[in-house]
């Protein structure tokens, strides 16, 4: 630690005192959050309030990015190895939980019930998988990027080149779309135009990061994770104690579940909600909330939860923040503080979600008339995001026509006139349920903080595997500290110019591609970590075609059943689960293609592709979980290429021995690194 | 011997892997086999099938990792290869 300053952000009197540091400064946002709720009672305006919590977090996290800087590589690329257990779990969670998961998982269960549930349980468990398969290890091995233990394990560079490949394939879409989150939130509350507030996102996101690097990025996303945590918990605690006289929602939404099943039977009774026909020809509820496999049929359920809890435990910028702990046992105990803290938010999203849809589900089950819709969907309407009979909810007018359109409509608005975006579930609730705007600031300061830390560990993992893996390790071994530092810099600045750049394009294709970053991660990354940690025999021949046959029958599957879903179709439909009236469809819709005058092809193409994705598939399985192919291809393939091929050096299988044993320094030594021990 | 507490060492460690492994089965996957039947009994208003998918299963994730992290540690202790 000779270079930093005793007393300065990372330095050893910051590291004793972190507990009253971090309370002082919980108890200081608490206290602003107060000074803003009086404000807004003495008159100050919303957007006032608004400015006040995006523009001040975001100085918070810039100031404590800054006073992080360093001119050291250990504490650039690994915060010096010196962040104890329960902070790095703290900052693993602002990395882990996305703007999407703040503000779109409760959404996402309220829309789909139990079967959405998979997410909770796929971004949870894999933390399991971490922990008893992998992170101790890492940390014993002393890599400072997930690629470093490819190279080292798998004898050089062509290893870690594929895994460098893997990490910028899952990571990047992802990093996009977090940048893409903080513009659509900081344009809501600044009223800005998106792309100026893209990039006024990135200029938080770089101050957070580029001075300071992992050391700047953990201690800013501890501060994150606590606003994001207090901005999550907050509103539903309040409705709780509202509702059910006891602040405790994770408890008190089983009454709001059992009232849901009530007024589902009620309003289908009523006709004012999709219904189906059971078993004994009855019209019942068309998806009731707790039942499963409404969405999901029972193999892509649980494929989805393998898929993503795999992916957790391969996605770098996660495993990367293990490599920060001061020690083996540290790693461990960290793992499970992780978990801790991204388990008080995902045990509270369905409670959300059951909160709001008893307010929306009691809503149309009291018969509201369309001229009555309350004034919280007019808020989110006029922005796209509540549509009624197919209009957004903006004029009164419109909608009564929209439905009157609708053949024998009631008149009030039912269950299957209504659709509303995910991301209005988290958003609305404080206004559904009354509360002041501070409180609806408060939530989207939690949604940026989780936005903006995603972004910096993501950016970080992007940047560290381009400036370390192939700028030091690949293409100039001699550089010195102060080059490899300038050009991490560089990287990182570049890297997220480019996802900025991409977001402001709006891009649908990259967002929607998000949910594969799982799936790449598990089938590209997972095999060749867990075998080269656990099996000595593993070698460098079978991790390579490991690599490259698991994500490449990942890729395969990703791509083709999503862009060439025709051509996919007729050289699996074989293997396909599509029914004989799905076939004859496309059979037509093919006919239909070829016999298109010029002018209709692609309107006509475009509806043959359109059924083609619905049905292109092997047994059926979604493509969020192609790594459900991949992963076993992946492990097979080392499995029989190692045997196939000579051991592996007794150097090797002494250094994998040595991983084993937390006992005795890290194998990497950096020679330009100064790191705790 | 060195050697034997060496072996020793990975033999337990991969005994509590395996042991954690077939429980991170368990809550992932098996339990939420029997969701049907589970959902028949009803505790709190809570269906127990959902349940276990909305917040058991994460508790006992929760808590099999901080009783991992310690017998771990006290593997590593017993068997001499904890850190200094």
């Amino acid at each position: 630690m000779a270079t930093t300053k005793d007393s300065s952000i990372g330095g050893k009197s910051f590291l004793d005192n972190l507990g009253k540091i971090y309370g002082i400064y919980t108890g200081g946002f608490f206290g602003f959050v107060a000074v803003l709720a009086v404000l807004e009672q003495m008159g100050v305006p919303n957007k006032m309030i608004g400015y006040g919590f995006v523009f001040l977090t975001i100085a918070v996290y810039a100031i404590i990015g800054i006073l992080s800087r360093t001119s050291e590589v250990g504490e650039y690329y690994v915060a010096g190895r010196t962040v104890p257990a329960f902070y790095n779990g703290m900052a693993t969670g602002a990395d882990w939980m996305s703007g999407a998961s703040f503000v779109g998982m409760a959404g996402t269960l309220f829309l789909l019930g139990y079967d959405g549930l998979a997410f909770v349980l796929g971004w949870t468990g894999g933390y399991v998988l971490v922990a008893i398969l992998i992170a101790p290890f890492l940390r014993k091995f002393g890599a400072y990027t997930v690629p470093d233990f490819f190279s080292e394990r798998f004898g050089g560079s062509f290893a870690r080149f594929l895994a460098v490949i893997v990490l910028i394939c899952c990571s990047f879409t992802y990093v996009t779309a977090q940048i893409f989150a903080t513009g659509i939130i900081a344009s809501r509350f600044l009223d800005i135009d998106f792309t100026v507030a893209v990039y006024v996102g990135l200029l938080g996101i770089l101050l957070c990061s580029m001075l300071g690097g992992m050391k700047a990025v953990t201690w800013t996303q501890v501060a994150q994770y606590i606003v994001l945590i207090v901005a999550y918990l907050l509103p539903v605690v309040i409705l709780s104690a509202k509702k059910y006289g006891i602040p405790m929602p994770q408890l008190t939404y089983g009454q709001a579940i059992q009232d849901i099943t009530n007024l589902e039977n009620q309003m289908a009774a009523k006709g004012w909600a999709a219904t189906v026909k059971d078993a004994a020809g009855n019209a019942v509820f068309a998806k009731p909330h707790i039942k499963p496999f409404t969405t999901y049929d029972p193999l892509n359920y649980f494929a989805l939860i393998l898929c993503l809890m795999v992916g957790t435990a391969s996605l770098p910028h996660i495993l990367m923040r293990y490599f920060t702990t001061p020690s083996v046992r540290e790693a461990r105990s960290s793992v499970a503080w992780s978990l801790f803290f991204i388990f008080l938010l995902y045990f509270t999203a369905p409670a959300y979600a059951a909160f709001s849809k008893l307010e929306v589900y009691s809503l149309i089950n009291k018969g509201t008339q369309l001229a009555d819709l309350p004034a919280w969907m007019y808020t989110y309407g006029k922005l796209g995001l509540v549509k009624v009979c197919g209009v957004d909810v903006k004029v009164v007018q419109d909608v009564i026509a929209a439905c009157g359109k609708i053949a024998s409509h009631p008149g009030v608005l039912r269950l299957q006139d209504l659709s509303i975006n995910t991301d209005v579930i988290v958003l609305s609730t404080p206004e559904i349920a009354g509360m002041p705007y501070v409180i609806a600031g408060l939530v989207a300061a939690g949604g940026l903080a989780a936005a903006l830390s995603t972004a910096d560990g993501l950016l970080l993992a992007i940047a560290n595997a381009l400036s370390h893996d192939i700028y030091y390790k690949m293409v100039s071994p001699n550089a010195s500290t102060t080059t490899r530092l300038i050009v991490a810099r560089i990287f990182l600045v570049v890297v997220a110019l480019a996802a900025a750049m991409t977001a402001a394009t709006k891009p649908a294709d990259i967002l929607s591609m998000v949910a594969w970053a799982f799936s790449l991660a598990a089938a590209g990354i997972f095999p060749a970590l867990v075998m080269g940690i656990w099996w000595k025999r593993a070698n460098t021949a079978g991790a390579i075609a490991g690599m490259i046959l698991g994500f490449g029958v990942c890729v395969y599957y990703l791509v083709g059943t999503r862009y060439f879903a025709v051509s996919f179709h007729e050289m699996w439909g074989w293997l396909g689960t599509a029914s004989k009236a799905q076939l004859d469809q496309f059979a037509a819709l093919k006919q239909a293609w070829i016999a298109a005058p010029e002018a209709g092809k692609a309107a006509a193409w475009a509806a043959l592709d359109k059924h083609a994705q619905a049905i292109a598939s092997w047994w059926g399985v979604r493509n969020i979980s192609a790594a459900l192919f991949g992963l076993p291809v992946g492990f097979i393939a080392i499995w029989i290429v190692s045997l196939l091929t000579p051991a592996p050096s007794q150097a090797v299988q002494d250094m994998v021995d040595a991983t084993r044993r937390p006992r005795g320094g890290t194998i990497l030594v950096d020679k330009g690194a100064v790191t705790g021990h | 011997m060195a050697n034997d507490t060496v072996d020793r060492h990975w033999a337990r460690t991969q005994g509590l892997m395996w042991t954690m492994f077939v429980l991170w089965l368990i809550f992932s996957f098996v339990v939420h086999f029997f969701v049907e039947s589970l959902n028949k009994i009803v505790i709190l208003g809570f269906p127990l099938g959902f349940y276990m998918a909305a917040q058991g299963s994460l508790i006992a994730f929760v808590i099999m990792l901080f009783v991992f992290a310690s017998r771990q540690d006290a593997i590593d202790r017993e068997e001499g290869q904890a850190e200094d």
